[in-house]
């Protein structure tokens, strides 16, 4: 069985983004990017599975700008088999990537495809979801355990109001959690040899996929501040302020 | 124009996402219409019918409801959204995981979370964890929403009278079956809803030491939260993870114990009124939120706490 992992490039988690001036969007020149943390949830598991005899090969995809080619050369290192790369310099919402990565999986015809469950730059929590209704698949979402069986998966889901465990049949769409497992980090041997894996590079015209936005940005701007208050000297004062000036106890 | 609504609810009671939901639909303008789907979830539809500013409640009542399995939830918002401007579910698990999937059968995008509406296709969302604010504008024929809950007043849960309709169910698509729920009963107020909330982090150094927080959580009247690290540290379960990939939560007081105040953890709570720090790292950025903030051992504090309310 293939697995399909589709990844998105993204400013670092730990960089604190800065909005332009112009409001138009935040600061991404010369910010550091990184591969969205759940995406590398996403491949890890990928690998696992193939360690684990229970996959063949693994294909990470990524969409958008040439660079993206970074964030497929470490799920290259991290152990993934090949890459694709659909390049477009148009700024995709996920209703155009679910349309794109459908393409690649009718292409490629993967009995899995695991994805983040969010990518931490727009915070859309949208893709997987719209890629299985695209396919008719089933869905597991925001998965903290993955077991594969035949024909079918059991997955434990991290719902509001605790877990959830669902069967769904494959092929299937599943859409990763923090708590899946820890990514691990590539070694510099895996990193030289990530080098000469394959990386095909397709257009969306190509692909036959419109991916003019539909929900457009008109501005962005920072949000309210919040100031910092005062120090307390001790607990006693503490429960004063809150009984007496905030009122809130 | 009207705006249908996806209500969640466990069959008998409709859960408070909901009415914060309405308040955001009723925003919109139009007729607000709310769609229970479970099953034997008459109950829920009667509760919906009281809403204050629902004109109409649409009944799906089925066994492939039961567990509101998006693989078949969608497409019966599908088969009425054509009908409707708007379809608004809250941002909770439960909408994230069937709105998406409602978005792409009717080809048309989603905009995640919306914490503000500035005409009927212009809404205001958090994007980068809460660092930016963008203001979209949907150009779809029917705009696909889900809301973020503590951003909306929640609309009177008594008052209102509308009429409930029974909606045509459909078939169980297969694809899916639902196993089991795992999850701690807990007896305190629910995160999200709460008026106070006491949150632990990595400086709480083990699950047992959770019952400091419960303690004054009981005091309170509070729920118990929690960072992700805490959580990852297997203290508390996941249900209890406030921030950016967790729970979003703006109580009126928040108070914070052994967080740092990463920007994650900030994300999902740098909107309640107040905020109390307690680290023993004046440097910590939590301070930078907090509106009270004590520089103290928290296995000092915690205890003079407990002790100080009950007086
Ligand atoms: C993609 C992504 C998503 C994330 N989503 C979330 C999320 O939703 N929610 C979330 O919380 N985090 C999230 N995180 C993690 C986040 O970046 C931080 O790692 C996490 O919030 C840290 O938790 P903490 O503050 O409990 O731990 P730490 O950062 O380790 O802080 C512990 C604090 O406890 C204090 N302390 C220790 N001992 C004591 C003591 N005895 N008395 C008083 N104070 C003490 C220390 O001074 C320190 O400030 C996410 C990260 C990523 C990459
Ligand atoms: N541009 C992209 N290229 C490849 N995969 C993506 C892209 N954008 C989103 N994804 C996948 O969809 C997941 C959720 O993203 P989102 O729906 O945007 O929050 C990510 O974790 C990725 O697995």
């Amino acid at each position: 069985m293939k697995i399909l992992v589709p990844v998105k490039r993204v400013v670092d988690a730990n960089i604190k983004v800065r909005v332009k001036a112009d409001g138009t969007g935040v600061e991404t020149q010369n910010v550091k990017m990184s591969m969205n943390p759940f995406c590398e949830i996403a491949v890890e598991q990928a690998i696992r599975l193939k360690e684990a005899g229970k996959a063949t090969e693994i294909i990470a995809v990524s969409c958008g700008v040439a660079q993206s080619q970074e964030t497929l050369r470490t799920a290259l290192a991290m152990g993934a088999d090949r890459g694709i790369l659909v390049e477009t310099d148009v700024a995709l919402e996920p209703l155009a990537i679910a349309k794109l990565l459908k393409a690649v999986v009718e292409k490629e015809q993967p009995g899995l495809v695991i994805l983040g469950k969010q990518a931490i730059d727009n915070d859309c929590n949208q893709t997987g979801q719209m890629l299985a209704a695209l396919l008719g698949w089933p869905q597991g979402t925001f998965i903290s355990k993955l077991e594969m069986g035949d024909g079918s998966a059991e997955v434990t889901r991290e719902i509001d109001g605790g877990l959830e465990v669902i069967k769904i049949k494959l092929p299937a769409i599943v859409t990763v959690d923090l708590r899946l497992n820890e990514p691990r980090y590539a070694s510099l041997p895996n990193i030289m040899k990530a080098k000469k894996k394959p990386i095909e590079t397709l257009k969306p015209d190509a692909l036959g996929v419109d991916v003019n936005p539909r929900v457009v940005t008109l501005k962005v701007v920072e949000p309210p501040k919040r100031n910092a208050g005062v120090k307390v000297p001790d607990v006693k004062t503490l429960v004063e302020k809150l009984r007496n000036e905030a009122k809130v106890i | 124009m009207s705006v249908l609504v996806l209500a969640e609810h466990d069959n008998k009671e409709i859960k408070p996402s909901t009415l914060n939901t309405v308040t955001a639909a009723a925003k919109l303008g139009g007729d607000v219409v709310l769609l229970v789907a479970g099953q034997g979830c008459a109950d829920a539809g009667a509760a919906a019918a009281k809403i204050k500013g629902v004109s109409k409640v649409l009944v799906a009542d089925a066994p492939a409801y039961a567990h509101h399995l998006a693989e078949n939830v969608a497409p019966l918002v599908v088969g009425l959204a054509p009908d409707y401007s708007h379809v608004l579910a809250p941002a909770s698990t439960y909408g994230k995981n069937i709105m998406p999937r409602v978005a792409a059968l009717l080809d048309v995008g989603q905009v995640s979370d919306i914490s503000g509406i500035e005409s009927p296709d212009t809404f205001v969302r958090p994007i980068y964890a809460g660092n930016a604010m963008a203001t979209v504008q949907s150009k779809d024929k029917i705009k696909v929403i889900t809301v973020r809950s503590t951003s909306f007043d929640a609309a009177p849960a008594e008052g209102g009278s509308a009429a409930v309709e029974s909606a045509a169910a459909g078939a169980d698509t297969g694809l899916t079956e639902f196993l089991r729920l795992e999850s701690q009963k807990n007896e305190r107020p629910e995160l999200t809803t709460a008026r106070i909330v006491i949150s632990g982090g990595r400086g709480m150094q083990a699950g047992d030491n959770f019952k400091m927080l419960e303690a004054i959580a009981d005091k309170l009247g509070a729920a118990v939260g929690a960072s992700r690290a805490a959580v990852d540290a297997g203290f508390v379960p996941n249900d209890y993870q406030v921030g950016q990939t967790g729970k979003i939560v703006a109580p009126e007081l928040y108070i914070a114990v052994g967080i740092s105040g990463a920007i994650q953890h900030l994300a999902g709570m740098k909107d309640s009124k107040v905020i109390v720090a307690i680290n023993k790292d004046e440097e910590a950025p939590i301070f930078q939120v907090a509106d009270y903030g004590l520089v103290a051992d928290l296995f000092k504090a915690l205890p003079e706490l407990t002790e100080e309310l009950s007086k």
